[in-house]
């Protein structure tokens, strides 16, 4: 394997680690201020905040662990990139900060606020939806790159139905993984309560998740058809991404194996991922950067990788650690630590 | 706007603002950590429930700057690409290296930090929740030390040669450890140990000078005091090893923080003054022999001055002022934690004089000015290079046309940021006292109020 097919997958699979620990975070912030404010079974906002205190920080270094390594292993992204991503890229920024703070300041200060806990309920919602469109531009057609000067066709871009189908797609899918983790979580905790609502909600969000992965599937063909049909081509990960979904679904409705469940959603997503991830390359932006002529020089490449296996010796072990005291620790979850 | 829009004055201004926000919180990022783990480690020692309470509130304060820490750090990650891509894709050959390897410092940090907050009663043994700490100070000052040889990359680049206009023969270890590395990346860790034992100190002095007898209070003062102590000499020595470097490796830049606009021997130091504008220097202090022997260790030695350098090359003369302002506090700094050592050791009715407390209180916003001013001494100083020598700074700027609205909006969030994680930190301790804390803990009083 080369290289750069390395470089992206690690970060690529980054990014789904990202995409995971963030929509649970995400969410669950989401369902904290909603069940706040209609004041349904104050139990369930306990339990979000005893899985969320220790990890938030975390979710947060996985998104830096992505953008840091994308620039190490293809610097012209930064350039590209960067310069068409000014506003919205600052715009991801100031509701990553609204949220990260204000999720500390309430959880951590004196007192639970009705303000701070929508300020990171909602702000966790719009940080997918911002972060998509650098997804979208991906796919070529939303910049203008002339006169070596790189600009964001911030028009096209708004009025584009594949670019609100994607937005589309990242809102209910942090609302479905959120849930459907935390409803195993409530299970886990012995909280009857809380394991019917975020039942529900898995029920409820699983529809339009479904059912905006199948209308992007279409908006892709319509958009770039020669990115669509490399997806044809790995079609079936996409088709195993589906069998997955089924499957979780099939546990959670008959309210059976809901660890399973779980992982089953993740897989439903891992493949997807890795479908849409595969069958995009070798293109970073479609048709002007290519992983092959926007790659560092392979010193530092090596360097990179070598870095990057070594910090995950010394990760995984306090991964491991962090779960096992607090994730899958019974007596955590119910509260008796 | 009062001036025109130029990208590259607005991308420097808006970096600046966000790195000048983010260092007040990740500079006790760093510290605070180390003097948690000192606390902790005396409570465990002496078995005195009053340090551990003092470890205890002070991680639960640190947690709410960590998280405006962590934000801002995100934003700076981020804007690096997005106000500066030129910079980026020239560097970002040589140091993505530094760049991963301080996420992962942070990552380690962060998992440890997450565990220690929430396991303060889960262990039977209070060693094993003393040593969770030892990761987190170990996560937060590997990631001050790779992030500032990416900074010391930027003043003096190597590792890499340029063949018309592209990088190429890297060596990425050579490029981390250039030779402003080691000075830079000591004078960093140890004044983010020196500005957080001052801020904690203030603390501490601030609860007695309001009448708080209470020993919890003493105890946190006298443990600070002490560190500060020990971090001050070693910023000292650690400053005047860094004084030697810029002699050797930018000799403009101590030209210019010194105003020595003539290459001759037996230097001497201008302390304070004010720069006419026909450069004339005007109040200053001149401390014969002292430049030289900052430069170089001898008082005869020779050192460069403004004049060896064509006037595009030189940063700006206000440099001057940052510079004697960071000393000026470094060494307020040294000297009163030394007075409170001496009063403590020889005549104890003494340290708790108004006097000492009030400087004691002024130290922690002096500290915290004091790293503000050293670092925009040291970024301007090495204007009008963003790579010494290599690349001019409005060459790595980006060429949007928004630049001048991101910094409006950076300004109102940090703004509300600073506002808000102020009245949540004054509310956390305002209305649960240590005293009431020590009460419900039921750490008995044993008399030692006085």
């Amino acid at each position: 394997m080369s290289y750069e097919i390395i470089g992206i997958s690690v970060l690529w699979f980054f990014l789904y680690g990202y995409l995971i620990v963030a929509s649970v975070d995400f969410g669950a912030g989401f369902f904290h201020f909603y069940n706040k404010v209609s004041h349904k079974n104050y139990q369930v906002n306990k339990l979000i905040q005893r899985y969320l205190s220790p990890v938030w920080e975390v979710t947060n270094v996985f998104l830096v662990f992505f953008f840091v390594g994308i620039i190490g292993f293809f610097p012209d992204t930064a350039y590209y990139y960067g310069t068409a991503l000014l506003v919205p890229g600052s715009i991801s920024i100031v509701l990553i900060a609204i949220r990260g703070s204000y999720y500390a300041f309430n959880t951590y200060g004196s007192k639970d606020s009705k303000i701070y806990s929508f300020l990171y309920g909602m702000s966790g919602l719009l940080i997918p939806a911002s972060f998509t469109i650098v997804l979208t531009i991906s796919e070529g057609s939303y910049l203008d790159i002339s006169n070596g000067n790189v600009t964001l066709m911030l028009g096209e871009l708004l009025t584009s139905g594949y670019s609100w189908s994607v937005v589309f797609l990242a809102i209910v899918s942090v609302l479905f993984i959120s849930a459907s983790f935390l409803t195993y979580y409530a299970y886990k905790a012995g909280d009857a309560a809380s394991y019917w609502l975020f039942r529900r909600y898995t029920l409820f969000w699983s529809i339009p998740t479904i059912l905006a992965s199948v209308l992007i599937f279409f908006a892709i063909r319509h958009h770039n058809p020669e990115h669509f049909s490399s997806m044809l081509d790995i079609s079936w990960m996409f088709i195993l991404s589906l069998l997955f979904f089924l499957a979780a679904m099939f546990f959670i409705y008959k309210k059976r194996h809901l660890g399973t469940a779980f992982i089953l959603v993740m897989l439903q997503f891992f493949s997807a991922w890795f479908g849409y991830g595969a069958s995009h390359l070798p293109y970073l932006l479609y048709p002007h950067l290519t992983i092959y002529d926007g790659f560092v020089n392979e010193t530092m490449a090596i360097a990179l990788i070598m870095a990057f296996f070594a910090g995950l010796l010394l990760l995984i072990p306090s991964l491991y650690l962090l779960m096992r005291l607090f994730l899958f620790d019974a007596d955590y979850i119910q509260g008796n630590k | 706007m009062f001036m025109e829009y130029d990208p590259a004055v607005y991308s420097r201004i808006l970096t600046g603002l966000t790195l000048g926000f983010h260092i007040i919180f990740a500079t006790i990022g760093v510290g605070i950590p180390l003097m948690i783990a000192l606390a902790e480690w005396m409570g465990i020692r002496k078995n005195d429930p009053h340090y551990r309470l003092l470890a205890r509130r002070w991680a639960r304060g640190f947690v709410v700057t960590v998280a405006v820490g962590v934000v801002t750090g995100t934003a700076i990650g981020l804007q690096l690409s997005l106000l500066w891509p030129n910079f980026m894709q020239l560097a970002g050959q040589t140091i993505s290296l530094p760049l991963f390897m301080e996420v992962f410092a942070f990552f380690f940090e962060a998992i440890f930090l997450g565990i220690y907050l929430y396991t303060w009663d889960r262990f039977k043994s209070r060693m094993k929740h003393f040593l969770l700490i030892i990761p987190v100070v170990i996560g937060a000052s590997f990631s001050a030390f790779f992030i500032t040889t990416v900074n010391s990359f930027m003043n003096a680049p190597q590792g890499f040669e340029l063949v018309n206009g592209v990088i190429t023969d890297i060596d990425p270890i050579a490029a981390m450890f250039n030779p402003a590395t080691p000075t830079k990346t000591a004078h960093v860790i140890i004044t983010c140990y020196l500005t957080s034992a001052f801020v904690l100190g203030m603390i501490g002095a601030f609860k007695i000078l309001k009448g708080d007898r209470h020993v919890y209070h003493k105890k946190a003062l006298h443990l600070t005091m002490m560190s500060a102590f020990v971090f001050s000499i070693a910023t000292v020595v650690i400053g005047d090893l860094s004084g030697k470097y810029l002699a050797e490796y930018q000799p403009e830049k101590l030209a210019a923080a010194e105003w020595h606009f003539e290459t001759e021997e037996e230097a001497p130091l201008v302390l304070g003054g004010y720069l006419e504008n026909d450069g004339e220097i005007k109040y200053a202090m001149e401390i014969p022999y002292a430049l030289s022997i900052l430069a170089h260790g001898t008082p005869g030695a020779e050192v460069i001055g403004l004049d060896q350098f064509p006037d595009e090359d030189t940063p700006p003369l206000i440099v001057h002022y940052f510079f004697d302002g960071m000393v000026f506090i470094g060494m307020y700094l040294a000297f009163v934690s030394m007075i409170y050592l001496l009063l403590s050791w020889k005549k104890q009715q003494l340290m708790h004089s108004k006097v000492l407390l009030w400087s004691i209180v002024a130290g922690g916003p002096l500290s915290i000015l004091a790293i503000e001013l050293g670092w925009v001494f040291a970024e301007i100083g090495r204007q009008p290079w963003i790579l010494y020598g290599i690349m001019r700074t409005p060459e790595g700027a980006t060429t949007s046309d928004h630049v001048d609205a991101m910094l409006y909006l950076f300004i109102g969030l940090y703004a509300i940021l600073g506002l808000s994680c102020s009245i949540v930190l004054k509310k956390m301790f305002n209305n649960n006292p240590a005293a009431h804390e020590l009460e419900q803990r039921g750490v008995e009083d044993r008399g030692e109020r006085t």
